[in-house]
């Protein structure tokens, strides 16, 4: 269990308490923890001298800084264009089959979150997805099944 | 100086005035939703977009500054269609139950729908598909949702005005919304209460939470007494919603008005207000010599004055260590109330249970404050029902009075008698003022050193006013305070109040005594006045407030027959100990957020 | 309309000395590199177009000692991956292209926004930016680069949600005036260039104006480079000339039975088999930030029109009223018409709708919206309707 406060005092130690501290520190807590608490965005409002609710508000903007709870292995699959004519409802039914979850959900034990997102910038490998930040291309029913349990068993 | 052509009219305007402004000045109206005068420009409702001759999109004239040569059409065919595009855009989001709404005939985008849509809509209702929530958690205002047109008005007030930001912008895209600390309920964050919101907001998004219905039921209910008291700002806004320039006196219609609703007795907030001035003002002085003489720090200075619930919540949520610095008094309105089911029902004979109170504020938070646990010293609910000016101002048009009509009236006795010190409570400035005619009086025995009594250092629209008071040929019993130079501060809006409050706090202040209103303009801008409440309007009423102090036959506080009387009858001493069951309270430490 | 013909291009992966291009740029006057530019008629790579020699030369006229120049690699159109490439390729054009117009405009600092579905990349872009700024250091010029990551929002890519991006705020675009150039980052004059623009920003001061003159047309000088997928059996990335026709392009990249190309993504223009011979890819016809879709027959354009509007409501920023609720109209609309619950005659009233966005809103976002609906439903009504 890490302390929240602590960790926030640490970010804005290294990245400053100004306005434009915030994206870094929100995303360097994403990172370590895959989403925004509500006390950790309580501590960051504390430590940058700015309301609760203008964190949340500017939290909640961006796709990638969830304020809802996440899974230790957050999937974004891409639903645009290029990879929805290239498969990506199947690719999105075989997650759902292997983790027993639907998108938009967490798995029990937390190792997993289904989500969908839009264009990652690999239309040329369609279907792709992003696994926390790494990007898997060419994407097929089975190539995924591997790639999912290869983070089952990290 | 810019020269530009609005519609084939010439006209000359500073650099940097918007398109919006210079059209005015040829008396050529744009229609506007996000813009308003006491905040920043937005641009985002896209309702006042004109044509500029040469450009490739239409331009929003609140954002736009005017340039040399600028060719404008504000009424094209390109324009018009534009309009009545985003108005029924607007009206496509927004749950229209205007005959249930209690901003029908107020509402800012019913207006322009009046001009620009009527006959069947151009597009899908959006509004069931979005889930729209109502907040009803605040005794204080309502937040619909389903009536929001974002045009984040809210925001910036509660940011840029109130430095409280309890409500942001969150999301994107359709699920863009105006919301709390991850949506919590507004009850549970750090809201005011102060309805400054609520007196910006153009539709029935945000409206006060009205008790006028159960108001009705207490005043026919035969079996109930109903006491009213007024607050002072009341009396110089209520005739705007009742056909009257802002800035118009009208007491004593008002007090008529009152009787005529049914109340059993029409008493005045004026008279608390004058109580109030004897307690804060002892409590005053029993600080500086515990401070000053006896070098006994268990009691802290600065005091801070403790009126205003919307500065109360503040201070407990942004600054809960300075609590001991805020006079343990109530609030005139709660005095009232406490007073009211007690020394009231004594003297009356009126069984305290079948005392109804009601009072008539300028304010949202005063109806948070009368449910605030520790409001039940008289053994009942002190205040039963508050009322905002603009509640009081329908229930006289649903009793069918003709306001302008009325003959003017006197309030009841018993606590009804005020002076000129009470009066001028509703404005920033005169809680101080007040204090200082009795405070001075007291410790040199003479009445404060200015013309009129008016102490115009105190007073006006500055955010933060600062004063330093020499005191000089004191009493016997006062002698410690001879030659002492009391400082003391007056802020009003939060955000001059947490100016000051930071500046205590971090030790950069020396003040003794600093009035705070969390309203602009002080209680006469309070979040339940007549809308709209801008700077102008603020102005008018503030003279219409000092208008009506020196028109008083009394102008101290400790010479209001009726406060002499209930100290010798009731009370016993100023801060003693039926004072502090029933007049003094305490406060509560809350959370950041 | 005369086409160019479709002509392969080798200049933004080619390798320079980069050292070598930037001691030769730091010995010519912030004029000179500007005039260079600006001959070289090299327009906005991202998609908007705007000349870059007139951008850099608004910020060097600006008498603020602070300025700044960022690089927009947010890159978020749907069907836009060249910025990707090049970031992982020929980071350290970047790079240097950031130092010469930094040089040129008197800006001390540059900031790259990079996406946050890009983060994967950092490890080895900072790898290279250590290099570039020992270089920097060693050739005697005083110029630094911060990185700063975006969090899955399309909208930062506008120039001032980016700037808002990055001051800590909710990425809403700005009211202009005052353009970036007057007042961005921090309120100070920005210039803000694609990554694409500034890597051949950089070509052009190695190589001399002359040499990008000879490529494209008068309006759209010099080459670009494509990203291009779908329905093709070559997806990639490609440099190509700018001024061919769309069909001239299909004969190289359709699979034969191509129906419709999306031009410059999600907010370009749909171009359908009927337009290919009198399209001109380019300023003068359809421009495009480098997204080029192919669909075949088999494809439905609902499908692909409703995906568009779907991604726009979703990457709406939410502040101005045409957007927000223009697109929700939009998609709910055409869903409508499709379903039968509205009449056909419905879609005539959404493509004023698209119109009053278009001129209405306060972004190009919303301004852009109407591009692919209009495109679509004028060239395809059939396939919405049925």
């Amino acid at each position: 269990m890490y302390n929240t406060g602590d960790m926030v005092k640490e970010l804005a130690d290294k990245y400053g308490r100004k306005r434009e501290s915030l994206m870094p520190i929100l995303q360097d807590i994403v990172k370590k923890h895959n989403f925004l608490t509500d006390e950790a965005m309580v501590e960051v409002a504390t430590e940058l001298d700015i309301s609760a609710a203008e964190v949340y508000g500017t939290a909640s903007f961006y796709t990638f800084l969830d304020t809802q709870e996440r899974g230790k292995n957050v999937i974004r699959v891409c639903k645009t264009i290029t990879c929805s004519m290239k498969g990506k409802n199947d690719i999105i039914s075989t997650i759902e089959e292997i983790l027993k979850i639907k998108v938009g959900q967490t798995t029990p034990d937390k190792m997993f979150t289904l989500l969908e997102t839009n264009c990652i910038g690999w239309c040329h490998k369609a279907p792709a997805m992003l696994v926390n930040d790494m990007p898997y291309t060419d994407l097929t029913t089975e190539t995924v099944i591997d790639i999912i349990k290869g983070y089952m068993r990290k | 100086m810019v020269t530009l052509k609005i519609n084939e009219q010439e006209v000359k305007v500073a650099e940097g005035t918007t398109v919006l402004d210079a059209a005015k000045k040829l008396g050529v109206i744009i229609p506007t939703l996000c813009n308003h005068p006491d905040l920043c420009v937005a641009g985002n409702c896209r309702v006042c977009v004109v044509e500029q001759k040469g450009a490739r999109t239409l331009i929003a004239a609140c954002a736009m500054p005017v340039s040399e040569g600028m060719d404008i059409h504000t009424n094209s065919l390109k324009v018009r269609n534009a309009r009545k595009h985003i108005v029924e855009l607007l009206l496509s989001e927004h749950r229209a139950d205007c005959t249930k709404c209690y901003k029908n005939q107020k509402c800012e985008l019913q207006a322009l729908a009046n001009e620009y849509s009527f006959g069947e809509h151009l597009f899908l209702d959006l509004v069931e598909d979005h889930s729209y929530t109502i907040d009803r958690s605040s005794p204080a205002f309502i937040k619909d949702d389903s009536k929001c047109i974002r045009c984040q008005r809210c925001v910036r007030t509660c940011s840029q005005l109130q430095h409280v930001s309890a409500i942001a912008v969150a999301n994107k895209g359709s699920h863009m919304k105006i919301s709390s600390f991850h949506d919590r309920p507004m009850s549970h964050v750090v809201c005011t209460n102060c309805g400054q919101c609520v007196n910006r907001c153009p539709t029935g998004a945000l409206t006060e939470k009205t008790y006028i219905d159960q108001v009705w039921d207490a005043i026919y209910d035969t079996d109930k007494h109903v006491v009213v008291q007024t607050a002072p700002a009341v009396r110089v806004a209520l005739g705007e919603d009742l056909g009257y320039d802002p800035g118009e006196r009208v007491t004593g219609k008002m007090v008529t008005a009152l009787r005529q609703l049914g109340f059993d007795s029409v008493l005045d907030t004026d008279f608390t207000a004058d109580l109030t001035i004897i307690e804060e003002g002892t409590e005053l002085l029993t600080r500086l010599k515990k401070v000053l003489v006896e070098n006994d720090h268990t009691m802290a200075l600065p005091m801070f004055t403790s009126c205003s619930p919307g500065w109360i919540k503040f201070i407990e949520h942004k600054y809960p260590k300075m609590l001991p610095n805020l006079s343990t008094c109530k609030s005139p309105q709660q005095m009232f109330g406490a007073l009211a089911k007690t020394f009231y029902a004594q003297k009356r004979k009126i069984d305290p249970a079948k005392v109804v109170s009601v009072s008539i504020m300028p304010c949202t938070a005063k109806k948070y404050e009368a449910d605030r646990p520790e409001m039940r010293s008289s053994g009942f609910k002190d205040i039963d029902y508050v009322l905002t000016t603009r509640e009081l101002a329908v229930m006289i048009k649903q009793a069918g009075i003709d306001f302008r009509t009325l003959e003017p009236g006197q309030y009841d006795s018993i606590m009804g008698t005020s002076t000129g010190a009470g009066v001028i409570f509703g404005a920033t400035g005169g809680v101080m003022e007040a204090a200082l005619r009795t405070a001075y009086e007291i410790v040199t025995g003479r009445p404060v050193p200015f013309k009129n009594l008016e102490i115009m250092p105190v007073r006006g629209m500055d955010g933060v006013k600062e004063a330093t008071i020499k005191i000089e040929g004191t009493t016997e019993e006062w002698r410690f305070l001879e030659g002492a130079e009391l400082k003391v501060a007056i802020a009003h809006g939060l955000v001059n109040a947490n100016k000051v409050a930071k500046a205590v706090s971090t030790g950069k202040a020396t003040y003794h005594f600093i009035e705070i209103m969390a309203c602009p303009g002080g209680c006469l801008g309070g979040g339940g006045q007549p809308i709209p409440t801008n700077a102008a309007v603020r102005q008018k009423r503030m003279e219409a407030i000092y208008s009506e102090d020196i028109h008083m036959d009394l102008r101290k506080s400790h010479d209001n027959p009726e406060v002499k009387a209930i100290y010798e009858e009731f009370l016993g001493t100023a801060n003693g100990h039926k004072s502090h069951e029933l007049l003094h309270t305490h406060y509560i430490a809350r959370e950041s957020y | 309309m005369k086409s160019k013909g479709l002509t392969k291009v080798d200049l933004i992966f080619e390798s320079v000395d980069s050292r070598e291009v930037l001691v030769k740029a730091f010995s010519m006057t912030n004029e000179e590199i500007i005039n260079q530019v600006l001959e070289s008629g090299l327009k906005g790579r991202g998609g908007a177009g705007f000349p870059t020699g007139m951008k850099w030369k608004f910020t060097a006229a600006e008498k603020d000692p602070d300025k700044y120049i960022v690089c927009n690699a947010d890159e978020g159109e749907p069907g836009t991956f060249k910025d990707r490439e090049i970031l992982d390729r020929a980071a350290y054009k970047v790079y240097g292209g950031m130092a010469i117009a930094g040089k040129a405009m008197g800006a001390k600092k540059g900031f790259i926004y990079l996406r946050g579905e890009y983060r994967f990349l950092l490890p080895q872009l900072y790898l290279e930016l250590h290099k570039f700024h020992k270089m920097i250091a060693e050739i005697g010029y005083d110029f630094n680069i911060e990185y700063r990551m975006g969090s899955g929002a399309y909208i930062c890519g506008e120039e001032s949600a980016l700037f808002e991006s990055i001051e800590g705020f909710r990425g809403e675009p700005r009211n202009k005036p005052p353009y970036p150039t007057t007042s961005g980052l921090f309120s100070k004059p920005t210039s803000i260039n694609n990554v694409e623009t500034l890597v051949t920003a950089m070509m052009i001061i190695a190589k001399g104006p002359q040499e990008y003159v000879k490529l494209g047309t008068k309006d759209s000088r010099g080459s670009k480079v494509f990203s291009i997928s779908g329905d093709t059996p070559i997806p990639g990335i490609f440099e190509l000339e700018l001024g061919m026709t769309v069909q001239e392009f299909v004969n190289e990249f359709g699979d034969g039975d191509t129906k419709a190309v999306q031009v410059g993504g999600a907010s370009g223009f749909c171009v359908p088999r009927k337009k290919f011979e009198d399209t001109i890819i380019g300023f003068e016809g359809v421009p495009t930030g480098g997204s080029m879709k192919l669909f075949n027959s088999s494809r439905s354009m609902y499908n692909v029109l409703h995906n568009y509007l779907d991604f726009f409501a979703e990457e709406s920023c939410g502040q101005c009223t045409p957007c927000r609720v223009g697109c929700q109209q939009l998609l709910k609309g055409v869903e409508k018409v499709k379903k039968g619950e509205s009449k056909s005659t419905y879609l005539n009233e959404l493509v004023k709708l698209a119109d009053t966005m278009k001129v209405a809103s306060k972004c190009g976002l919303g301004q852009s919206v109407g591009n692919a609906f209009k495109s679509i439903v004028e060239n395809f009504r059939e396939e919405i309707i049925y």
